[in-house]
């Protein structure tokens, strides 16, 4: 019996609609993750400009700064997740990350051209990102009856990804107005992260039952992974994550290998997401009534049948816009319903660490693999890579099978 | 009933967003474009990203070159990760080409002919560490149409040695004045090359190791380049007949394809404003314009 679905009905409204409708929390962290993440790609988008034109920093440091970026929020994501339990208070956390994230926007034009304020302010804005990811997706499994819990994590992660795909245009649409006007973009950015955090602060409720709480001890975190499925879980998503080739490397392969024209490249992960966006909430809704971790599953054999479309090297816009589609399958059948999964194994005591483990398992396991296939790419050529990187996805996908049968 | 709370929130959603939009409109309307002098005086982009000549305005660019009355001005467009090359004369637009990655060089041919550009492409490459990166040099002939669209299509001769690994990248293509001879750089390997380049039989060749982001002088006799130790780069002066090679007198790391004022001094772009320096390496440097970027004189 999984607690937050006997919890669900004492959630002020009855209980039969929150079995057809997606829980308002649910919906107001969508918009909330929609306006943020406008707002941060807004900044992601025309930093290499700005740092480049509007300071005139060099290509080579460029490299350093853009370094930054990654793997700074892994280690955080877990301490977002702990303190919200140890709190109680996943919303005043996640809070704390949202507004972090936005005051650095105003960071940027008063740090001037200095690199390590600009380095530090990256920092700061990963780390804030790093610290909200596990309460928000507690607070969604917190508000949401577990029957729902893909359909509510779809419903999220596409409105997450809607506001991926504004952010640019609207930063470029600003820049071509304005002129070169970075200020103008930061500002914009800034009122955005406003918004958002005005929005978690005032529309969206905690879900109800999370403020009591008894507070829990670092240990009871680092116990979980004691429990089996939990367990589990975290070591196959790591297993899976090892053997998923970075995006980056997935977007290179399809223009090579199917021959498109290198000016196709940027373009191609806007493929991958509205693939994602479009297909997060049905996918969800499938996870609910097959069970959440076959389509896991299934979303790395569809990733499988990406890589051999690869290893086979077939050319032309076909092969391609198939690969790009299986890979925003891929991340609707995974990036939602895994966490759709995992939050029943874990008590909602510990819902944000439990969650933050796994996604840190997931991410870090990734990181590690992009790494790898860097290196074997680099030894074979890229289609036998992906051949190879297929038949171990392969093994793990039998073996996340076994496991759970 | 609405609570207090609503109300609250909604006010404060409103007023943020009123405070972007009037920030916004209070940053736009810029100075109106006038029309530039192509055989006048220096040319730059100033710090808002506009072309400025004087008390003249020109179109937004971020690089920015001209000669014999042909302006080539590349910059972002409103698109991520696009660029798009801008050629114009005194009768108008002649030419645009988009292009993926950040605007990076631009240069027009002596004679007016020719343009070339270069783009920059971060993640372009499999193993993208620190200080990598990844650059397309692209060449339009004017009068015959003709669109070199990646310089990675010519053969490549390093040492007298064909050369065809996979890593290569070009950038900072600079003209000779016969419209078929250009000089270029290319990276490979662990190396960077000063290399010649021949439009008609579409070959590269290389001429002496070391040399990045060339520039020819007026007289074709010498190329300014920065040249680099470690990870910074100096401003030099290598006389192509000789091989004489001599760091012109500002010892600050600097990024810039330099140019050519006239056949005696060699400009650039350093922390935000354009320098001039003596290009025999006397005498030191001097500040041309402060706030601007990408020099460029009509000749």
């Amino acid at each position: 019996m999984y607690v937050s679905t006997t919890r669900s009905a004492d959630a002020g409204r009855p209980a039969g609609r929150s079995r057809h409708a997606v829980p308002a929390t649910v919906v107001g962290l969508g918009v909330v993750s929609l306006i943020t993440d406008m707002s941060a790609e807004m900044v992601t988008a025309v930093l290499p400009l700005y740092l480049v034109y509007g300071l005139g920093v060099g290509y080579l440091q460029l490299g350093a700064v853009d370094g930054l970026y990654t793997g700074a929020s892994a280690v955080l994501r877990l301490a977002g997740g702990y303190l919200a339990d140890r709190l109680g208070r996943p919303k005043a956390v996640a809070l704390a990350g949202y507004g972090l994230s936005a005051v650095t926007k105003l960071g940027f034009p008063l740090a001037g051209s200095s690199l390590p304020l600009i380095g530090g302010l990256i920092g700061v804005d990963r780390a804030g990102k790093g610290v909200r990811t596990a309460p928000r997706d507690a607070m969604i499994t917190l508000a949401t009856p577990s029957e729902g819990l893909g359909r509510a994590f779809g419903v999220h992660r596409a409105m997450d990804t809607a506001g991926a795909l504004l952010g640019p245009l609207l930063a470029f649409g600003l820049l071509t107005l304005l002129v070169g006007d970075y200020t103008a973009v930061f500002a914009v950015s800034f009122c955005l992260g406003v918004v958002a955090v005005v929005v978690l602060a005032v529309f969206v409720r905690q879900p109800a039952g999370t403020v009591a709480r008894t507070r829990v001890g670092l240990g009871a975190g680092l116990m979980l992974l004691r429990g089996r499925g939990l367990r589990r879980t975290f070591l196959v998503a790591a297993l899976l994550g090892l053997f998923t080739v970075g995006d980056m490397f997935l977007f290179v392969g399809v223009q090579q290998t199917a021959g498109l024209p290198s000016g196709a490249l940027p373009l191609l992960p806007l493929a991958t997401a509205l693939s994602f966006m479009a297909l997060a909430t049905p996918v969800g809704r499938l996870a609910d009534r097959l069970g959440r971790w076959r389509v896991f599953l299934l979303g790395h054999v569809v990733l499988l049948v990406a890589y051999v479309l690869l290893a086979l090297a077939l050319s032309g816009w076909v092969v391609a816009g198939l690969v790009l589609l299986a890979h925003g399958v891929f991340y609707a059948c995974t990036d939602g319903v895994l966490m759709a999964h995992a939050a029943p194994l874990v008590p909602e005591a510990l819902r944000a660490t439990g969650l933050a483990i796994v996604q840190t398992g997931q991410a870090v396991a990734r990181a590690c693999g992009a790494v790898v296939f860097g290196a074997v790419a680099a030894g074979l050529a890229l289609s036998p890579a992906f051949a190879v990187l297929a038949v171990a996805l392969l093994v793990a996908v039998l073996v996340g099978g076994a496991v759970r049968s | 009933m609405i609570a207090r709370r609503t109300w609250v929130g909604v006010g404060l959603v409103a007023a943020t967003l009123a405070g972007g939009v009037v920030f916004v409109g209070m940053r736009s309307g810029g100075a109106p474009s006038t029309a530039l002098d192509l055989r006048g005086g220096l040319l730059y982009v100033d710090g808002s990203g506009r072309v400025r000549q004087g008390d003249r305005v020109g179109p937004a660019c971020h690089r920015v070159d001209v000669a014999a009355g042909t302006l080539v001005c590349l910059r972002a467009t409103a698109l991520p990760d696009q660029a798009e090359v801008v050629v114009s004369d005194g009768s108008g637009e002649r030419l645009r080409v988009t292009e993926w990655g950040l605007p990076s060089r631009a240069r027009v041919s002596p004679t007016g002919r020719l343009v070339a550009w270069t783009v920059f492409r971060a993640g372009d490459s499999y193993l993208g560490g620190v200080g990598t990166f990844s650059t397309t040099a692209g060449i339009y002939d004017l009068a015959s149409g003709d669109h070199y669209g990646s310089l990675e299509d010519f053969s490549l001769v390093l040492e007298g040695q064909p050369h065809t690994a996979d890593d290569v990248n070009y950038w900072g293509v600079t003209f000779a004045r016969d419209d078929v001879t250009f000089y270029a750089t290319v990276r490979t390997g662990e190396s960077t090359w000063l290399v010649r380049g021949d439009l008609r039989t579409r070959t590269l060749e290389s001429v002496r190791r070391n040399v990045e982001c060339p520039s020819l002088s007026p007289d074709g006799t010498r190329i300014a380049y920065k040249f680099r130790t470690g990870d910074t780069w100096r401003l030099h002066v290598l006389d192509l007949a000789s091989g004489a090679d001599v760091p012109l007198a500002d010892p600050a790391h600097l990024d810039d394809q330099p140019q050519w004022l006239d056949d005696r001094t060699v400009a650039y772009g350093r922390d935000k404003a354009v320098w001039s320096v003596p290009a025999d390496g006397t005498g030191s440097p001097i500040l041309v314009q402060p706030d601007a970027s990408s020099p460029a004189v009509p000749r």
